[in-house]
């Protein structure tokens, strides 16, 4: 028992003392002696703890890597419904752009009154050059209305039903409009064709029409309102031996891209028919 | 009842054709879609309602083209009639069948209604429909009929099962 006693207190007397010399050395009150003492323990300390922690990263790797990859995921699913918002937006935004130019277009012939529609469908036969818009005879639409854009002439209402209309366009082939050459005062009639290409036919041989006139609407007819702009000449044709001359039309309208239009639903077409003379048999 | 289905299946058609297949042209030609399911529902043997399946896509196709409503109809009438034609001759080739129906039924509705079009007094010249119409439409056509046969075939599969005789 007494020896014991004597060797727990010899090891704490010894453990007391060695303590107390690692403190005065970590103090640096050995000086260069403590300092080398410590640089070597600092030195273990920091290569066991670089391995430590690539150990720790070698272990815990997998775990982040699979945080990442979700993380990555959820960054994506993000980014695609910001995409979509982006494109719904710009959508919009286009919208507004064209119904803007429309708002301006009708402001500056307030004598005609507008009706905004959207091109929802073309026909489905190759040999017509038709559109549907969804405005119809609950809306007021008629057969023979005008439509526009703010660019210029579309083409006029061929059928409705109650919530939709079908639309000729000025480019199908079985399209004639009554125009006039801005530039030579001169009237002529515009023609479709299968390929969507406008012409000019029945131009005065004693006209001078060149390149780059325009070509709005005369009126004549009743089938159109006038002034309403359709395009400008690209060629001329005139042949002395031919009675009239003939030119081919560059549209201001871009008929593959019409999204939305304006039905001019104050005009109504004349019908002329009953005037023209029955053959005499 | 089963053959009611016709009414949705042939409303999605023809919106796919207003809003999608009128637009992706060839130069000026145009795949119908309409025509080409007519075809390869037509060849399957076992479907026994195609002919009205043909009037409806005829009068629907009617309603919202320019092209007087009679046309679409007698034209798919037609391509039924063919079909069920070629289809006892190819019956061990009904891809075959299909192409050969697409092929002369597309003739068939787009020389109708290049008929029609110049009585009604449409100035559409001949060579002119052929080369940027007819045959552009044709070729659309027949592209157009391998990917629709795949889904009608199921359609007809579900909507007409074939019985099996021990």
């Amino acid at each position: 028992m007494k020896d014991f006693l004597s060797r727990s207190i010899q090891t704490t007397i010894i453990f007391l003392v060695v303590g107390g010399i690692l403190l005065l050395a970590f103090g640096g009150y050995f000086g260069r002696a403590s300092t080398l003492f410590s640089g070597a323990l600092l030195g273990v300390q920091e290569w066991v703890s670089v391995r430590y922690l690539a150990i720790q990263d070698f272990l815990t790797a997998p775990r982040e890597s699979a945080t990442l990859i979700q993380r990555n995921a959820e960054l994506e699913a993000e980014v695609a419904r910001l995409q979509a918002e982006v494109i719904t937006l710009e959508q919009k935004v286009a919208e507004t752009d064209i119904l803007s130019a429309l708002v301006d277009y009708a402001t500056a012939k307030p004598e005609n009154t507008y009706l905004a529609a959207a091109v929802i469908g073309r026909d489905p036969s190759p040999f017509l050059h038709y559109v549907i818009i969804n405005r119809g005879s609950n809306d007021g639409v008629q057969r023979g209305m005008p439509i526009v854009t703010d660019q210029g002439l579309v083409g006029r209402v061929d059928a409705v039903i109650a919530n939709a209309a079908r639309v000729m366009l000025i480019t199908d082939p079985g399209s004639s409009v009554n125009v006039r050459l801005q530039n030579s005062k001169t009237d002529a009639m515009l023609l479709g064709s299968l390929t969507g290409d406008l012409s000019l036919d029945m131009i005065s041989q004693d006209a001078t029409v060149e390149a780059g006139d325009v070509v709005l609407t005369s009126g004549l007819g009743g089938g159109y309102p006038s002034d309403i702009v359709i395009g400008q000449i690209v060629n001329v044709r005139k042949l002395d031996y031919e009675l009239f001359q003939q030119a081919t039309v560059q549209p201001v309208v871009d008929f593959t891209r019409l999204q939305i239009v304006l039905v001019i639903t104050n005009f109504r077409a004349i019908d002329f028919t009953p005037l023209i003379p029955e053959p005499v048999p | 009842m089963r053959n009611l289905i016709a009414f949705p299946v042939l409303f999605l058609v023809l919106l796919l054709q207003t809003t999608i297949f009128s637009r992706l042209t060839l130069l000026s030609g145009a795949a119908d879609l309409m025509l080409v399911t007519l075809a390869a529902l037509a060849v399957q043997e076992q479907v026994t309602s195609a002919w009205h399946w043909a009037v409806l896509g005829g009068l629907m196709m009617g309603l919202v083209s320019g092209v007087p409503w009679f046309v679409p109809v007698v034209g798919y009438l037609a391509v039924v009639g063919l079909a069920r034609l070629l289809q006892q001759r190819f019956w061990q080739a009904p891809i075959l069948a299909l192409f050969a129906v697409v092929f002369a039924g597309s003739w068939a509705v787009n020389l109708l209604t290049f008929a029609a079009l110049q009585i009604l007094g449409r100035p559409i010249a001949l060579d002119d429909a052929l080369g940027l119409v007819i045959l552009p439409s044709l070729l659309l056509n027949m592209l157009l009929a391998v990917p629709v046969r795949a889904l009608i075939v199921d359609l007809a599969g579900w909507l007409y099962p074939v019985e099996e005789t021990l």
